[in-house]
């Protein structure tokens, strides 16, 4: 029996749809992340799950309770916003413990409690601080430490990390992450950071236009999309346009060169295609499966990683190279060949975006 | 420019550049020297005037004896006048006021009414004066509208104790550009309150009462409490609607003082000026704690 | 004209228990309440003076009033008096503030803080006290100003713009601050013009919104302002209005009327200038006129 099910939701805003039939089950303990580009319905879905908007029809289910219509006050979960949302006129302690001090619990008893969160996110000395005094980092802490204080069912975060500096913003998802493992905390994470949903995540729902594209753990969606959509949102992505020459066999031809691919897919001789191949998956030199060759656009030394531009009679494709002392690199405008096993590409319908 | 080690100052073992002293720092006060000059003139200069005057005895030599003077009896039943209606409208004022910024933006009300209401209150601030008190006189006054409305009804108006010309006339006509003042300055904080704010209370299981009391008005409480004092110092200058209700019967701090404008009332043309300086040190004063009420304020909502 | 709405919280499908719509429903009628009540006092003068204003002695509605006030010398007079004093005071009161202004937001910052002081100041000293001051200074050699009645007009326009600093400086101070005047002055000489031109070309032009607001209520408000024309003696709009109320004719409703309509249109333009300039900070119309 799963913990937090979302059936069939679906939300209107004057006739338009901004969420369309989501469908998920959560498991207790799981850690989840919407990923989308903005407007793609995530952030409603998390705010229907809190309670802020309500489903146009669909359910919403938690530990067995429907909750659907519930008020957000009523549902126990704890929300952490990113812009923090910490109440400007109470110290740091005031903020972790006002959840408790609304239940009214006892005063030593929330005393205790909010030093143990405060100690969990190691900020132990800063209780009688007033949040203006703290920085971004330190404040979206607070924010968390104030939504486990009434120990919630589900913990639901709306791009908590989107306000930070990129340092402070590694640090806190490392956090974030630590946390939530040591509560076993069921959670919710919307975020647009492709990087982050997968570094954080048990599974992850990639939504676009308030569809649900598709949901599964990180190296799934990475290396097995399902749709156009996910493959170029997560990660880099080649593209190369050609038509089928038999799909059985999965072989593809584009312009003079002909490709293979491992995957499987179903479609009548001389249909469009796009075959795609994820940077990293490409080398230097021959191979006696899928070789491209092309001229050398440009070289942009990443450190770790060198990333090379070829210009090919299909279109620009991409090589992310790991660095090695010893590499021996092409010039700017040689002419090299690149190739790719068949078992890292697939191929999807042309004309998907 | 890079500076030497031999120039540069050792603070706490980081190298830090000599420090530049800006070299014009007078020339700046050339450029508003019309801006002074005509503030002296016509601000600064007359209250100066009133202000050493008011330390001059009749033969012209200093004295505080003006200021003791502030115990007359006529001067104290001004003040006190003039003090009783200004915090009664501030008071009522104010707690009305917020009401009206509440219901047009958190109310639930149709939107049209909130645009109404900061249009209005524009208008309705500046309405004061003449043709306020002629408003009223045609509502409340011995055959105002209104009061022939109570008189159709059985409750002949002016029978009893009220009338528009005394302390409650006044107030209710007080009230015509209080409750706007309060609402233009209120509407800029309720609109600071966060929205994320009241979504996070309610999802620490906060109802709306608790928000309200926990979060949003001790957020606001600045803000009420500074434009509360900012009505106070309002009606407390206000002279114009005064003395065209009532031409000067109604004895209040300002009205005395025009009147010793005209004539010598006070019998002691220092007086006069230790009156009108006791004012603005009334005013003074309310506009400071509003002016640091409003800083702290804008801390919060900022 | 389509504007993409951000979300709106819709009302809820009827689907929905109770207890959500009751909780919203006790504010609401409570907001209606508060709403009703205030409309009732605000308008309740405004129809009795209108009730007063459209009647004529037959008790048959009627311009009757309008055009014997509007045709009665006193009347066109003073308001006449009224308005190019109003005028005056604008022009005054922008010749010093919008230099300053600019000035202070260029070169010196740090003595905004003095500026806004001393725009304070009208708050500090009210209409009655600066007359009384104002007839003290100026009414004995060497500074016997107010000996005449035109010297006297001018120490009144002084005075009126003296009174309007406060919401003429913070109406362009905010009109500077949004339209970045150091980098538009920047621009401006680097591309070679000379300070007049910036002034003229440049800063004006973008500043036209907030000298128009600052303008339109200085208007409103010394068209009826009383205490100072008062005591200094001037036949103006604002003792004119005075008299007819304490003699009770129907004049002083219909130029109650003519009054509101005018500050009524006055701030109805403000508020159409500033909409049309989005995330513009907000004037905070502090009264100061005549009260």
């Amino acid at each position: 029996m799963s913990f937090l099910v979302l059936e069939h939701v679906r939300k209107e805003f004057g006739g338009n749809a901004a969420v369309e039939d989501f469908n998920l089950s959560v498991e207790a303990g799981e850690f989840v992340s919407f990923l989308g580009p903005s407007g793609c319905g995530k952030t409603t879905t998390l705010r229907m799950i809190a309670g802020f908007e309500q489903p146009t029809s669909g359910g919403i289910r938690l530990n067995g309770a429907d909750i659907t219509y519930a008020r957000p006050n009523q549902r126990n979960v704890g929300m952490v916003f990113q812009s923090y949302a910490l109440f400007p006129n109470m110290t740091v302690a005031q903020n972790v413990g006002f959840g408790l001090k609304l239940k009214k619990v006892d005063k030593s008893a929330v005393r205790s409690k909010v030093e143990e969160l405060l100690g969990l996110i190691h900020m132990d000395d800063k209780g009688q601080n007033y949040p203006h005094e703290l920085s971004g980092g330190q404040q979206q802490r607070v924010a968390l430490a104030r939504a486990l204080a009434i120990s919630p069912q589900v913990l639901l975060l709306d791009e908590p990390l989107s306000a930070l500096d990129a340092k402070i913003r590694d640090e806190l998802r490392n956090e974030i992450k630590r946390i939530q493992r040591q509560l076993s905390i069921t959670t919710i994470y919307v975020t647009h950071d492709q990087e982050e949903a997968m570094a954080l995540s048990d599974r992850v729902v990639v939504m676009s236009k308030g569809v649900m594209e598709q949901v599964g753990p990180p190296f799934q969606i990475y290396n097995f999309p399902e749709t156009a959509f996910v493959a170029s949102f997560v990660g880099k992505l080649n593209r190369i346009d050609g038509n089928v020459v038999d799909s059985g066999l999965g072989t593809v031809r584009s312009g003079v060169v002909s490709l293979r691919t491992t995957s499987e897919f179903q479609a009548p001789s001389g249909a469009a295609v796009t075959l795609m191949v994820r940077p990293e998956e490409l080398e230097l030199g021959e191979s006696e499966e899928n070789q491209v060759q092309g001229v050398v656009e440009s070289i942009n030394f990443l450190g770790a990683i060198v990333r090379v531009r070829l210009d090919t009679p299909t279109g620009q494709l991409t090589a992310d190279l790991f660095n090695e002392r010893l590499l021996k690199l092409p010039e700017v405008g040689d002419t090299v060949t690149m190739s790719f096993p068949a078992h890292a590409c697939w191929v999807m319908p042309a004309g998907a975006s | 420019m890079t500076a030497t080690s031999a120039d540069s100052k050792r603070v706490g073992g980081v190298e830090r550049p000599p420090r530049l002293r800006p070299r014009r720092s007078y020339f700046g006060w050339i450029g508003i020297l019309p801006f002074l000059l005509f503030s002296t003139a016509f601000l600064l200069g007359p209250a100066a005037i009133l202000f050493f005057r008011s330390f001059q005895s009749n033969e012209g030599g200093f004295t505080l004896a003006n200021y003791q003077q502030l115990t007359d009896p006529q001067v104290l039943q001004s003040y006190g006048l003039s003090l009783r209606i200004s915090f009664v409208t501030a008071l009522v004022g104010g707690v009305f006021g917020f009401l009206l910024a509440w219901a047009v933006i958190f109310g639930g009300l149709p939107r049209f009414f909130r645009s109404l209401l900061t249009t209005f209150s524009g208008v309705a601030s500046n309405f004061a004066g003449v043709p306020l008190a002629a408003a009223f006189i045609f509502t409340l006054g011995r055959i105002g509208l209104v009061t022939a409305l109570f008189g159709f009804f059985g409750l002949e108006l002016y029978d009893t104790d009220f009338s528009l010309y005394n302390f409650w006339g006044l107030t209710v006509v007080y009230m015509f550009f209080q409750f706007p003042l309060m609402v233009l300055t209120i509407t800029p904080a309720l609109e600071g309150l966060k929205r994320e704010w009241r979504e996070a209370s309610e999802n620490l299981g906060a109802s709306s009462w608790e928000y309200w009391r926990y979060i949003a008005l001790p957020v606001l409480m600045p803000s009420v409490l500074g434009t509360i004092i900012l009505l106070f110092g309002n009606a407390f200058g206000a002279h114009a609607t005064a003395y065209a209700l009532t031409g000067g019967t109604l004895r209040l701090a300002t009205i005395l003082i025009g009147a010793q404008i005209s004539g010598d009332v006070l019998q002691n043309q220092g007086l006069g000026y230790a009156v009108a300086m006791g004012m603005v040190v009334i005013m003074g004063l309310s506009i400071a704690v509003y002016t640091v009420l409003q800083r702290r304020a804008e801390r919060w909502l900022g | 004209m389509t504007v993409t709405a951000p979300p709106v919280v819709l009302e809820a499908p009827s689907a929905h228990p109770d207890s959500e719509i009751k909780a919203g429903q006790g504010s609401k009628i409570f907001a209606w309440l508060i709403i009703v009540a205030g409309i009732l006092y605000f308008f309740t003068p405004l129809v009795a003076t209108g009730e007063r204003a459209f009647r004529a002695i037959g008790g048959v509605f009627s311009f009757e009033a309008f055009r014997r006030i509007l045709t009665d010398p006193g009347f066109v007079d003073t308001f006449g008096a009224s308005v190019i004093n109003a005028v005056l005071t604008i022009v005054v009161s922008l010749l010093v503030i919008v230099p300053t202004a600019y000035w202070v937001t260029l070169k010196v910052p740090k003595l905004r803080s003095v500026i806004e002081f001393i725009t304070l100041l009208p708050f500090v000293i009210p209409a009655v006290v600066l007359v009384f001051g104002l007839i003290r200074m100026y009414s004995r050699p060497p500074l016997a100003i107010l000996s005449s009645r035109e010297s006297t007009r001018v120490v009144l326009i002084c005075a009126y713009a003296a009174l309007s600093f406060p919401y003429m400086y913070r109406s362009v101070d905010n009109g500077l601050r949004s339209i970045n005047v150091r980098t538009l002055t920047e621009a401006a000489q680097s591309l070679g013009a000379s300070w007049p031109t910036i002034l003229w070309r440049v800063i004006f032009p973008n500043l036209r919104v907030a000298l128009l607001s600052g303008a339109l209520l200085t208007f409103a408000i010394v068209i009826g302002e009383l205490t100072v024309a008062l005591y200094l003696g001037q036949q103006t709009f604002g003792p004119y209005m005075a008299n007819l109320v304490r003699n009770f004719v129907a004049e002083p409703a219909a130029l109650t009327i003519l009054s509101f309509g005018l500050t009524w249109g006055a701030m109805g333009l403000i508020s159409y200038l500033t909409r049309r300039k989005p995330g513009r900070r907000r004037l905070r119309r502090q009264a100061v006129g005549a009260r």
